[in-house]
């Protein structure tokens, strides 16, 4: 047997610990951070990340340039196990491609098709990250696991519900993306950076000589890393072939509202709702995407007073501190990242399904973004914005 | 408590190995091709090194070539059999069960142009994992150039028949390679025996120093080199000689030879102790591979319910190390080329662990392990909601 370092033992005394958090960490500044932080105040940690995307599958998209940031990729693995070993906290790899990629990839892919403009994060969020990793999570002994997010968590004393709040720094505010927790996942989740702004979390991250305290930031989506959504659509389309039994993208008609033929497209997924530019045909005054239609494969085009709506309904409601309430509920509503939330009325059709009613109709509400609905700093719920 | 359990991945340097080799990373640093005092030094510790590898697999130091390691030999042992052949048309023949370095260097002979028959391995119950010798018989065409076959599995410890694929390749003219790698140390080996023209062996799996291995080519065996620039290895595989390494194989070959019988009793025990406590204490856990032709020092069980990954973290959170397969497909999401070749199910091949044991194995681990490894399983199990727990089958 090898002799038992100091290091040793204490990675033994965290595997033995009842209270052990697992950290997801992505290799980037945030998580690390969190896992810094936890480590200081004496919290077992195990740092995990998730491989969720092999890189390698579709290498025309890899580009010959300098390096581009794509989670997953090795160096983001290698910056994860850099910061554990400085943090001397056991560090894994756990690989999540295949719940990754029937619950995220394909589903985005299949909303492109569909005309509808999906959010992965979240999907990522609800299906993966607080679900499979924290199921393994809890496997490997941590019954909670922290992330890198900026929002926050509490548990209500009175109605003993958990709920999620904006975090206090509101231009680093994610709680958009995670209006879908579930209580088990919210009572099993912190965020430990939702108190924080982001430039005291890089001077924390300095102050704990952090190795990645000075690393730039990812905007993109982790899969698509070039940013080129549409040439990711067609390449993993073109791999999966027919076998994987994916709608293929196909050429169709842009059409005005009053369905006079103006142009041709070449497949709905190059395409978002109040989209301007690269409509492929030259138009007098500016025309903008009104809707997607998948039925007939078209796009419909108008001006930009004709993107604008006072309704939507959503579905796949989930309501965070209370259940689906009886009556209508006033909030501000969120329709997509960033967007400044407005006035409105949600009346709840059924436990999952709600229909929401602006105040003020608001510019390009479109399907598969969410609806993420506001009171304060409280998030009641959200869902799908439906087509 | 700390125990490692993946012996099969890579050993710790025994000490005198160790030994044997610090005077050649310090003092005695001299080229082994330099003609003054120094050099012969160096020459002198790299021919009694090939000596004691040769001897470890019943061979003659002169068709010794040491190499960089297992994967090394087994590169070379195919490229250059492939590349001294003087057919139009090149065929080779190899199993499903191979490690990576036989069967991507075939992927490779393919890209190239050769054709490869990749032969089955047995599926039932009682034969799980092991090659029947007349599929390599029937897979034999005018054009065959080359059979390899491994002797010991990596992921099951399963010795394949290679004394009668041997006498295939005798009797048709054939010449025979055997990825030896995992049988090393662990049984005896003879190269006449078994009837291999060309056998690969690495150091770091039998206490020996990483980066070091050995490819046997029997006398009169074409092997065309891979490496140009020297006359090193007979021309066979130029390069100055990493003397330190050498010296390092060569010491770890002389004591695995003297330790094999002790070894092999001890660790067999422990792995059969290992084995059947868990086949008692975990339900539905299960043994992977045809016991009765095993190394010594392998187990490979499944744990149907339980994720492989989750099980490997939560041992290695409580000191015990072992693995889901071999070392080189570590975070990979497939499950292992060898366990589906094998028969298992996908889920039942992602649910099983690999514990290879080793000379510093102590009976206190093993107790250890069997302490830890049953609640760990059904932690697991009730934690995997997803993952139902599938009935035993067979």
């Amino acid at each position: 047997m090898t002799p038992t370092t100091h290091s040793e033992i204490e990675r033994n005394a965290v595997a033995s610990a009842a209270s052990t958090v697992a950290v997801a960490m992505s290799g980037g500044v945030d998580s690390s951070t969190v896992a810094a932080i936890l480590r200081e105040r004496g919290v077992p940690v195990i740092g995990l990340t998730m491989q969720l995307w092999n890189h390698r599958r579709l290498p025309e998209l890899m580009g010959s340039g300098p390096r581009q940031h794509r989670c997953c990729s090795l160096d983001d693995v290698y910056d994860a196990r850099r910061v554990a070993e400085h943090l001397s906290i056991p560090y894994y790899v756990v690989n999540f491609e295949r719940e990754f990629e029937q619950t995220v990839v394909r589903p985005f892919v299949e909303d492109y098709l569909a005309g509808r403009t999906p959010i992965p994060c979240t999907h990522c969020n609800n299906d993966v990250k607080f679900e499979q990793l924290l199921a393994t999570a809890r496997q490997i002994g941590a019954e909670r696991i922290a992330t890198g997010h900026y929002a926050r968590v509490r548990k209500n004393p009175v109605t003993g519900r958990f709920e999620l709040l904006r975090a206090v720094d509101d231009s680093k505010d994610q709680s958009y993306f995670l209006f879908g927790l579930t209580q088990e996942q919210l009572s099993r989740t912190e965020f430990p950076l939702g108190e924080l702004t982001k430039q005291e979390v890089r001077e924390i991250a300095r102050r704990l000589a952090v190795p990645v305290a000075e690393k730039p930031e990812s905007q993109e989506i982790c899969f698509v890393p070039t940013g080129n959504y549409a040439r990711f659509i067609e390449s993993y389309l073109g791999e999966q072939g027919t076998e994987g039994g994916a709608v293929l993208a196909e050429p169709g008609e842009i059409v005005s509202i009053s369905g006079e033929v103006v142009g041709r497209h070449n497949g709905l997924h190059n395409f978002t709702v109040g989209q301007r530019k690269g409509l492929g045909f030259a138009a007098g005054r500016p025309f903008y995407v009104l809707a997607l239609e998948r039925g007939s494969n078209r796009v419909v085009v108008g001006e930009d007073a004709e993107l604008r709506r006072a309704t939507c309904e959503v579905r796949d409601v989930n309501w965070i501190p209370c259940a689906a309430p009886d009556g209508p509920v006033r909030a501000h509503v969120r329709i997509r990242n960033r967007h400044e939330p407005a006035e409105a009325q949600i009346t709840s059709l059924d436990a999952t399904t709600a229909r929401v009613t602006f105040d003020e109709p608001q510019r390009a509400i479109t399907p598969g973004q969410a609806a993420v609905f506001y009171s304060g700093d409280l998030v009641l719920g959200g869902g799908w914005i439906a087509a | 408590m700390r125990v490692y359990l993946d012996y099969n991945a890579t050993t710790p340097v025994a000490p005198a190995v160790l030994e044997a080799m610090l005077p050649f990373l310090g003092d005695n640093f001299g080229n082994a091709g330099s003609v003054h005092t120094p050099g012969q030094r160096a020459r002198a510790a790299v021919d009694n090194a090939r000596e004691s590898v040769a001897a470890l697999i019943g061979a003659k130091p002169s068709e010794i070539v040491f190499t960089s390691g297992g994967t090394e030999a087994d590169n070379l042992a195919l490229f250059g059999s492939v590349a001294a052949s003087t057919k139009p048309q090149k065929h080779v023949i190899t199993t499903a069960i191979e490690h990576h370095a036989i069967l991507h260097t075939c992927e490779e002979l393919e890209r190239l142009g050769i054709d490869v028959t990749i032969v089955p391995v047995s599926q039932s119950d009682a034969s799980r994992g092991v090659v029947d010798p007349e599929d390599i018989r029937r897979a034999l065409r005018p054009e065959t150039i080359l059979i390899s076959v491994m002797h010991a599995n990596n992921e099951l410890g399963v010795i394949q028949p290679v004394e009668e694929i041997g006498r295939i390749a005798a009797e048709t003219g054939v010449r025979f390679h055997c990825d030896a790698v995992q049988s090393a140390g662990k049984v005896p080996l003879d190269v006449d025996r078994l009837g291999v023209d060309l056998l690969s062996i690495s150091a770091h799996k039998f206490c020996g120093p990483k980066g070091v291995g050995a490819l046997y080519v029997r006398s009169g065996t074409p092997l065309a080199p891979r490496f140009f620039g020297g006359h090193a290895e007979r021309d066979r595989r130029p390069g100055t000689e990493n003397v330190p390494g050498i010296v390092g194989i060569g010491k770890a070959a002389e004591l695995a030879r003297g330790l094999l019988a002790e070894d092999s009793a001890r660790i067999g025990a422990l792995r059969d102790r290992l084995e059947s406590a868990l086949l008692e204490r975990v339900p539905n856990a299960r043994v992977n591979g045809d016991r009765a032709h095993r190394v010594p020092n392998t187990t490979n069980i499944s744990f149907p319910g339980a994720g492989g990954e989750a099980l490997l973290i939560s041992l290695d959170l409580q000191g015990i190390a072992c693995s889901t397969g071999a070392a080189c497909s570590s975070g990979s999401t497939e499950p292992s080329h060898v366990l589906l070749a094998a028969g298992l199910c996908r889920d039942d091949a992602r649910s099983s662990l690999r514990f290879s044991l080793g000379r510093p194995t102590t009976p206190e681990e093993i107790d250890y392990a069997i302490s830890v490894i049953p609640s760990v399983v059904a932690r697991i199990r009730a934690l995997s909601p997803r993952e139902p727990h599938t009935a035993a089958v067979g």
